[in-house]
């Protein structure tokens, strides 16, 4: 066997490798899934339950593009699912108020974005400003909203939403739920900033290598802080969305919904190491979940069980990136 | 010990004893490049054998193979007459091969006795015996020349101790092959000398030595024999006796090198455009005051610890200073971070170029646009095609040899990394260029670009402030040498007086007046 040969075969391998640990290698499980389940799942493949898949799937898309963010800077955001359940509580007293049906829509649309957004805000500039993991100012920030949720009607629930708002819950456009649509549209935008402005570009490059960035003459801080700002306003808007859907608001809704959003992450190829990822892999990700969950629902798969199924993709999709890295390390290593 | 294999090289004894190593035919590919292509060499008990090459060369990757890091794809080893395969660094190890690498790998929240016996500390009715290990550390620590306690967190230490600390780890081990790879490269001179005794040492005791440097001087101080390595392939193996230093540089780069540097002779610098006044500097005796004209390239010297990478972290905002002033053009600037200090125009090429300088992962195109994003954007959008065509405009000035501009730079060779680094400055037209060590590591021939380079930007009239261990590099380059000595300037030399052995003493001169570590007021030498 020559060098050449090997040289060939090696480069060969690799870039089959990378393209099946990376999106498109994503995109194909996804779609193994489906025509799995299209055989194997009674009902898996009607009108009515994909429109039933994308709905339930908006929620975990719109957390899991925040975190997105997060993560690709190296940080981690658990207080989504919280974070979720402040602004709901906070956006449902703000339209059962006296204001008109009208304004009290905006303004609760509005009070709800607004308050992930600050809870975010807290979330990135006490992590960089003491320089404490997120990790840990995240899962304080689970607790302080969760209790804030609680608090702000003592535990009770509120409802009697305006009718039209919760109609939007149901709507559909084309066929498609709306609902759904606005994850789609926050995909879309969020993936155009990542990979299209310089905001995106710094992310990436924070991601990989922090203090480089730093000497070259940038402020990694403060992008960083808007990391966690989107991912906290997308908790505002999920929260919304979930208002639209149950009528109602708990203050002990969204628990552990930042695990199911941090596992689509991870499925969708973003490194837990930061610097790479793509919020189209994110998506990838949140539908394989969904899928996973719907089908084996209609398979008969009881909750338990399909909850240890899903631990398992979690698992595996973290051993897929463990060899995502040692690809990377690899052709790092290239240079003798 | 009797002879076995064939005496290929004199060598000069009568009895030449068989290999310990033995590597045949080893060939590495990684994607797009061949590492190494059918390497074969001999490492024989007790002898010190070099391996140069520029970089590039295989020299990395050879160290990878024998250490159990890599499998070669073709070729075998044998160890003592036994084949030798390690699967991975722990099977190296236990066959008593240890390498001490470049890159250190200490633990640094553990004392110095822990580090040094990591693989095994000594027990006593089944807990660790610390007391055993601390004393046995002090014999060690003493083998290398290291005065600190055991007990000392390994954290603490200069990188020049931890160094050595590697190097007495292998000593713990009691390695039949001991590879050293650039074992110099943040030692002072005192502390080079002290490691060539322990490597005599070792060698008079039969074990093998394997000594990577890029300072061939030393290869002609502590070598026996030298393997040279060029683009992967083997291209000698001769007696250190039989070669002169040209010929071991004409070996490496397969051709005649000049060795006389492209100082910018014709450029008479211009006005000022750097000056820094009375910074305050942490850790440092004295505050820095100096300045650079247009034009102009100002060395600076001094041993590990002087002073000087913390003069230039503060002057650039990367590290807080204290007090002084810094004037870009005339204008005084406040400088708090590195923001500050690339909008007034001054850049930074640090030393560790890998974790301060270039994000790896990502293209030549990223890393070229990073300080000057704002070229090549639109309306916040970045125009990717005019950034890719820049970045690839910018390279091809800086001779950066690439596959492609997008090509991950973690994947190019030191001197080509370098390039990128300067290829960011230049972009962002930057009128200060402060240089931390930019020819660390980095091979002869593209060493010799980057001087080239250097020059080229001072005859544009930018200012450059060159620090550097490498004392021939900064006479042959600079109009002026500033010396550091234990935290403090004790020379600024024009080049009319460059003296090698005048510049070397300053730079110890803060070593010489007592012994005591602690900096004593008013002793000023010159």
């Amino acid at each position: 066997m020559s060098t050449e040969t090997v040289a060939r075969e090696r480069v060969s391998t690799t870039r089959i490798t990378r393209w099946i640990l990376g999106e498109t290698g994503i995109g194909l499980a996804l779609l193994a899934l489906i025509v799995f389940f299209v055989i194997a799942a009674p009902n898996f493949a009607t009108s009515t339950n994909l429109a039933n898949i994308q709905t339930q799937i908006t929620l975990n898309t719109i957390l899991a593009a925040g975190i997105t963010f997060v993560i690709l800077v190296a940080g981690i955001d658990l207080s989504v699912g919280a974070v979720l359940a402040l602004c709901a509580m906070i956006a449902g007293l703000v339209i059962t108020s006296d204001l008109p049906t009208g304004l009290a829509v905006v303004a609760a649309v509005f009070a709800a974005v607004l308050t992930g957004l600050a809870c975010g805000l807290v979330n990135g500039v006490v992590s960089e400003t003491w320089a404490i993991p997120s990790f840990i100012v995240t899962l304080g920030m689970m607790n302080i909203a969760r209790g804030a949720a609680l608090q702000t009607t003592d535990a009770a629930a509120v409802f009697g939403f305006p009718e039209g708002f919760n109609r939007f819950g149901t709507a559909t456009f084309v066929g498609i739920p709306s609902v759904f649509l606005i994850a789609v549209a926050i995909i879309v935008i969020g993936h155009l900033v990542l990979t299209r402005t310089v905001f995106g570009r710094m992310l990436f490059a924070i991601g990989n290598n922090e203090e480089s960035v730093r000497l070259a003459g940038h402020r990694t801080k403060g992008y960083k802080v808007a990391a966690f700002c989107i991912s906290g306003a997308l908790a505002g808007v999920a929260a919304i969305i979930y208002m639209t859907r149950l009528h109602t608001a708990t203050p002990i809704i969204g628990n552990g919904y930042e695990l199911s959003a941090i596992a689509a992450v991870i499925i969708g190829g973003t490194s837990l190491f930061g610097g790479k990822g793509s919020l189209v892999g994110t998506f990838l990700g949140a539908c394989l979940l969904g899928v996973l969950t719907n089908g084996l629902l209609l398979m008969g798969v009881g909750d338990f069980a399909r909850q240890m199924v899903t631990g398992a993709v979690i698992i595996l999709a973290v051993i897929i990136d463990y060899y995502r890295q040692r690809l990377s390390s690899r052709l790092a290593l290239a240079s003798p | 010990m009797t002879a076995e294999g064939p005496a290929r090289t004199g060598g000069g004894s009568a009895v030449v004893p068989g290999p310990l190593l033995a590597v045949e035919g080893v060939t590495k590919v990684f994607p797009g490049v061949t590492a190494l292509d059918g390497v074969g060499f001999e490492v024989r008990p007790g002898e010190v054998h070099a391996l140069v090459g520029e970089n590039g060369a295989g020299k990395s990757t050879l160290v990878r193979v024998l250490g159990g890091v890599h499998g070669p794809d073709l070729g075998t080893m044998t160890l003592d007459g036994a084949p030798y395969a390690p699967q991975d660094p722990a099977e190296a190890l236990a066959a008593g091969v240890r390498i001490v690498h470049q890159e250190l790998s200490v633990l640094p929240n553990l004392t110095v006795a822990e580090n040094l016996f990591l693989e095994r500390l000594p027990r006593r009715f089944g807990v660790v015996d610390f007391r055993q290990a601390n004393r046995d550390a002090t014999d060690l620590l003493a083998r290398v020349g290291l005065d600190v306690s055991p007990r000392t967190r390994m954290g603490e230490l200069s990188v020049a101790q931890t160094q050595l600390v590697e190097i007495a780890r292998a000593l713990a081990a009691r390695a039949r092959l001991l590879v050293l790879d650039e074992p110099t490269a943040t030692l002072t001179a005192h502390e080079t000398r002290r490691l060539f005794e322990i490597v005599r040492d070792l060698r008079s005791m039969g074990t093998a030595v394997v000594y990577i440097s890029h300072h061939l001087d030393e290869i002609f101080q502590v070598c026996d024999r030298v393997t040279v390595l060029r683009n992967g392939r083997h291209v000698g193996t001769h007696p250190v006796g039989d070669l002169t230093s040209a010929d071991l540089v004409r070996l490496m780069v397969g051709r005649e090198f000049a060795d006389d540097h492209p100082f910018p002779g014709d450029v008479t610098p211009g006005e000022v455009v750097l000056a820094v006044d009375g910074l305050g500097v942490r850790g440092l005796d004295a505050t820095v005051s100096f300045d650079v004209r247009a034009g102009e390239i100002v060395g600076v010297a001094g041993l590990v610890g002087a002073g000087r990478t913390e003069t230039m972290r503060a002057l650039f905002g990367a590290d807080r200073a204290d007090g002084g002033t810094v004037t870009v053009g005339g204008r005084r600037v406040t400088i708090r971070r590195p923001r500050d200090a690339v909008r007034a125009g001054i850049s930074f090429a640090t030393e560790d170029r890998k974790a301060q300088g270039l994000i790896l992962p990502m293209g030549g195109d990223v890393n070229i646009t990073l300080a000057a994003l704002r070229k090549v954007t639109r309306g916040g959008l970045l125009r990717r095609d005019a950034e890719r065509a820049q970045a690839a405009a910018m390279a091809s000035r800086m001779r950066v040899k690439a596959p492609d501009i997008t090509t991950a730079v973690g994947t190019l060779s030191g001197g080509n990394q370098q390039k990128v680094v300067l290829a960011r400055w230049l972009y962002r037209d930057a009128r200060v260029l402060i240089m931390d060590e930019p020819t660390r590591g980095i091979d002869v021939g593209a060493r010799h670009e980057i001087y080239a380079i250097v020059a080229e930007l001072a005859r544009q009239g930018r200012a450059i402030v060159m620090v550097s261990s490498d004392l021939p590099e900064l006479i042959g380059m600079c109009h002026r040498i500033l010396v550091f000595s234990r935290g403090r300037v004790v020379g600024d030399v024009p080049r009319a007086e460059f003296d090698h052995e005048r510049l070397l003493s300053l730079a110890y001169s803060g070593f010489l007046n007592g012994a005591r570590p602690e900096p004593e007021g008013g002793d000023r030498v010159d």
